[in-house]
């Protein structure tokens, strides 16, 4: 026997405190910045100050003299290798996209590019260097704002497109045989129903992960070792090869520890780009570090959206269509996914809800802002945000209760598996159950009551009650899917398992945790599958040197996609043991039964465990004929579908009527991710997910003046909230597992910031609705609410004087006011 | 370049360190110390925080040379003997972070807290917390864990008890790793 730990309990759903930890919490990091290389020299960035101009002339001569400095380079210098940054998903074949050069060569277009970079000695020589480098601009208009750059004779952002407009991706239920015609149905409704328009703003964002990007490149062994501080080292490796056209098999890529990425790390960046090929001209190790500033002006953003919909329903309240009409802000540029993402939401509008006619078109368009990307939730949000914020609309229109609106409309418990109007099957849900559970924990009929008693005595203090009942798609993806949607790449995931002669494994992951807590996860799988116990199994990942193979962590896509791989490669494991364990015992296969790492003689009492077979397989004395002395597998998952996590949630808010001032008073959520692996896991990513939605509700704006400079461009004005900003939160979960993976998992990563952002802004308006507020803009800040009641006062006094329009607040109020139902 | 004598984690150190170079540089680059991380250069996040003198600050704030003669303790020097410091076991237990990049920082800035305040409710804690940014947890689970440290920890246990012998923390009851 070999000294390994014999595990007592089923690992998978227990609590278990994370590996990961032992070294965050003693300070132990291996953070990318904290690397230091023999000879290493330090990288910083000139960034263009300005958000659209011509590069007349570059003067580097004083900086090539500073103290400290080893080079200097220009766009122009790196012009003929740097290529043009990768965008891996060209939505429309009609698609059009700039060349995107890592350093500006001609021309700037978003203020935050890079222009120029000193390399030195240390990165404070470095950084002392760029303020020597000359650098003249003429300047050219700036454009910012989307539907003025899609006007007839705009100011271009490149000019040698001849157009401010990517693309267009549009998607209609009648053309694709989903379903009815959308004009068809808002006919119907005027003359028969209700039909309600909304126009809403989704503020552009910054992820603001809290360890700011950093490459550090090594050129001088015979693979050139890059690590990053990225989400995505797989990808990146590929990217490189074919960006730089560098033979892939002489680079690694390492993403070491990486404090947190939600989307932002998600990309090839122009500085993990430039830092390459400046070390590899230089021959020695270079590191380039940003500083927050830096991050949060030439990091990619994320959402920044207008969003024009339409629903119509029956009197009944029966949703008989929507119309979404969306016009998405790319920036300057089109990043690794930029495009795709206000398309992912495509599939969402319709949410839970079982709607008859559908139709959805985005505008991708060009200003001189930074380009924006993935960022958590990446088009979901902004879909469901829409639709839970438009059945509240509804609901008020109707005068309907809002949650009865849901109701009347969603995809009962029994219908699953459910083919949406969008073409995606819904494998497995329970709507009703979490709600159900939701309002019990929140109090729901007791804090309505409230909000009565307080509506009645003119309370000052409002209290709203806030709705979302959300569902999401994630667990990127079905690769076919992806291919249809002409994305450059699969959504597989890899896995490989080691086993070791002591008994001990090694799990090798394609994904790349960066704060998701893999390591801890995916041993209790492991732990359960070879009946190890969980300190015996090591997970490698994060290194294309021993994790070769990888998709990386993004979209929810960890466990679903990359914990089945492991499962998988699990499984090879064990039906290699089986045939060198039968062997061993002298049985048939067949009277072989397993379980949990140990293998019985069926009726007998003798038996052996995979990590005996281990040992024997390493002897390889004895072995079954034609069998090769290795348990070693691996295997490579493509799931059949999505998964689609859901729940509900519910916020309560306060809101000041005459300061404007908002406090969440209470927050339920009942969010069903189909079974867990580790709940402590789960619960830290609902929360963590919450606090992201929430403050985009309540706090977050990356704001541009006129000039296009970036105005919140310091955590002092870019507002991540701290932990005297955010509320306690009450979870809870209800599990009704996924049928389309072995595990009964869902997607959890995303599922808060989805869920919690029209929560809170649906509770801030029902606040204040009965004094005539249909939208606040977010985010949400006490003069934002405050003008919206005043607005609204103004437009129901004059409604008093005798005007038929009802308030519009920020939206555009109801296109029939003339049929409307109940106001 | 000025010359300045610092203790840190329990060990003195000599250097010749720039009038501009920030504690915090001082730690990572001259001394090793590259637990203490930097998260922005507006003084925000409180990832750098660390205990200068039995007092808890953002080591991007200070210059080294102010740190001249002076104690510093990082997340590095928190352990005793092998045995977490309780406010790094409270953050274990109860899953106070997740990438962990503001955990050094966070750590400091609640031991720091828990000295003024041996036994704070949930608000105090917030506050207490205030320029310490995280976006990864929603702060709820830290809340937790400072309120579970506070309960495991005997009055006197803050700061102020690294810069004396181990004698002082006799009272600290972590559990082991
Ligand atoms: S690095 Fe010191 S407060 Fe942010
Ligand atoms: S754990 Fe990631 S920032 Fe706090």
């Amino acid at each position: 026997m070999t000294a390994t730990a014999e595990p007592s309990v089923n690992e998978f759903g227990q609590a278990r405190k994370r590996k990961e930890d032992a070294r965050l919490i003693s300070g132990r990091t291996r953070w990318t910045d904290n690397l230091t290389l023999p000879g290493m020299v330090h990288l910083a960035v000139l960034r263009s100050p300005v958000a659209h101009a011509t590069i007349t002339s570059i003067d580097v001569g004083a900086a090539k003299q500073a103290p400290g400095v080893t080079a200097v380079f220009t766009g122009r210098d790196l012009a003929d290798e740097q290529g043009s940054l990768p965008c891996a998903w060209p939505i429309s074949p009609d698609m059009v996209a700039p060349q995107a050069p890592s350093l500006a060569v001609d021309r700037v277009n978003f203020a935050g590019e890079a222009v120029a970079v000193v390399v030195a000695r240390s990165a404070a020589e470095a950084h002392d260097a760029l303020e020597l480098i000359d650098v003249d601009y003429d300047d050219l208009p700036v454009v910012l704002d989307m539907e003025a750059a899609l006007a007839d004779g705009a100011d271009l952002v490149h000019p040698e497109l001849g157009t401010n407009r990517s693309a267009l991706w549009a998607f209609d239920s009648a053309e694709v045989g989903t379903g009815g015609d959308v004009e068809e149905a808002i006919r119907g409704a005027r003359d028969n129903g209700v039909v309600v328009k909304r126009r809403f703003r989704q503020q552009r964002l910054i992820p603001a992960f809290m360890e700011p990007r950093s490459v550090v490149m090594d050129p001088t062994g015979e693979q050139m070792t890059l690590w990053s501080a990225t989400q995505i080292p797989h990808v990146l490796r590929v990217m490189i090869a074919m960006t730089l056209g560098v033979p892939e098999h002489k680079v690694r890529v390492i993403a070491p520890d990486v404090g947190g990425g939600f989307g932002g790390k998600l990309q090839v960046t122009p500085e993990e780009i430039i830092t390459f090929l400046v070390a590899r001209r230089l021959g020695k190790p270079v590191k380039w570090t940003e500083g927050r500033s830096e991050s949060l002006v030439s990091g990619h953003h994320g959402r920044d959206q207008i969003q024009d919909l339409t629903i119509c329903a029956n009197r009944d309240g029966t949703v008989t269509g929507l119309k979404v009409e969306l016009l998405a802000d790319m920036g300057a540029y089109l990043r690794l996914v930029t495009p795709g993402v206000p398309i992912l939401g495509a599939f969402m509008y319709n949410a839970i809800y079982k709607i008859p006619a559908y139709h959805f078109a985005c505008t991708n368009v060009f200003t001189d802002k930074t380009p924006t990307d993935a960022y958590r939730g990446a088009g979901r949000p902004e879909a469901t945000f829409a639709i839970e914020r438009m059945m509240d609309e509804l609901a008020a229109e109707l005068g309907m209760e809002p949650l009865e609106l849901r109701e009347k409309n969603w995809i009962k418990h029994e219908e699953f598996p459910y083919t949406t109007i969008s073409t995606l099957t819904y494998d497995s849900g329970n709507y009703e159950a979490a709600t159900a559970r939701a309002k019990e924990l929140f109090d729901y009929d007791g804090l309505r009551a409230e909000q009565q008693r307080r509506r009645a005595a003119n309370d000052p203090v409002q209290l709203g009650i806030g709705i979302s009942t959300f569902t999401e798609m994630c667990g990127l993806a079905p690769s076919r899917v992806l291919g249809s949607l002409s994305y450059g790449a699969g959504g597989w995931e890899h896995a490989a398992i080691r086993m070791l002669p002591t008994g001990k494994v090694e799990v090798v992951t394609g994904s790349s945790p960066h704060g998701q807590g893999h390591e801890t996860a995916w041993s209790q799988i492991v732990s359960d599958q070879l009946g190890v116990a969980f300190d015996d199994v090591e997970v490698l990942h994060g290194d294309t040197q021993s994790s070769h193979k990888g998709m990386d962590s993004y979209g929810s896509r960890s466990l679903t996609v990359g914990g089945i791989a492991v499962v998988k490669a699990a499984e090879k494991v064990v039906e290699k043991a089986r045939k060198v364990a039968a062997h061993m015992l002298e049985a048939s296969e067949d009277d072989l039964e397993y379980d949990r790492g140990r293998f019985t003689v069926r009726g007998t009492d003798k038996g052996t465990t995979v990590a005996d077979v281990a040992l024997a397989v390493f002897a390889a004395h004895d072995l079954p004929e034609g069998v090769e002395p290795s348990l070693d597998s691996d295997a490579t998952f493509d799931p059949e579908n999505f998964s689609f996590p859901h729940g509900t949630h519910l916020c309560a808010t306060e809101v000041d009527t005459e300061t404007g001032e908002v406090s969440i008073r209470s927050y339920a959520s009942v969010d069903d991710v189909g079974t867990v692996v580790n709940p402590l896991i789960v619960d830290g990513q609902i929360h963590g997910g919450l606090a992201q939605g929430i403050a985009q509700a309540l706090y977050e704006e990356a704001v541009y003046d006129e000039a296009g400079t970036l105005v919140t461009g310091t955590l002092a004005d870019y507002l991540v909230p701290s932990a005297v900003d955010l509320p306690h939160f009450t979870t809870d979960r209800t599990e009704t597992p996924s049928t389309t993976n072995p595990l009964g998992v869902k997607g959890v990563g995303e599922a808060g910031t989805i869920a919690s952002t029209p929560a809170v802004v649906n509770a801030i308006i029902d606040a204040v609705r009965h004094l005539g507020v249909r939208d606040v803009e977010m985010p949400c800040s006490p003069q934002t609410v405050w003008r919206a009641i005043n607005a609204a006062r103004g437009q129901v006094k004059s409604t008093s004087e005798g005007s038929t329009e009802t308030a519009a607040g920020g939206g555009l109020g109801s296109i029939d006011s003339q049929h409307g139902g109940a106001r | 370049m000025t010359r300045i004598t610092v203790t840190v984690d329990g060990v003195k150190y000599t250097d010749e360190v720039e009038p501009r170079t920030l504690l915090v540089h001082y730690l990572r680059e001259q001394v090793g110390k590259t637990g203490t991380v930097v998260g922005c250069d507006t003084s925000n996040c409180g990832a750098c925080t660390v205990h200068l003198d039995g007092q808890s600050v953002k080591s991007c704030s200070v210059f080294a040379v102010q740190a001249d003669g002076s104690e510093v303790t990082t997340i590095e020097g928190l352990a005793r003997d092998g045995r977490l410091h309780p406010v790094q076991q409270a953050f274990h237990d109860n899953h106070a972070l997740q990438c962990g990049f503001c955990t050094p920082g966070m750590i400091m800035q609640a031991i720091d807290l828990l000295g003024d305040n041996p036994n704070p409710d949930d608000e105090q804690v917030r506050h207490g917390l205030e320029g310490n940014l995280c976006r990864c947890t929603g702060y709820q689970n830290i809340v937790k864990a400072v309120r579970d440290a506070a309960g495991k920890m005997s009055p006197g246990a803050g700061p102020a008890a690294e810069q004396v012998s181990s004698q002082a923390r006799s009272g600290v009851s972590g559990g082991g790793q």
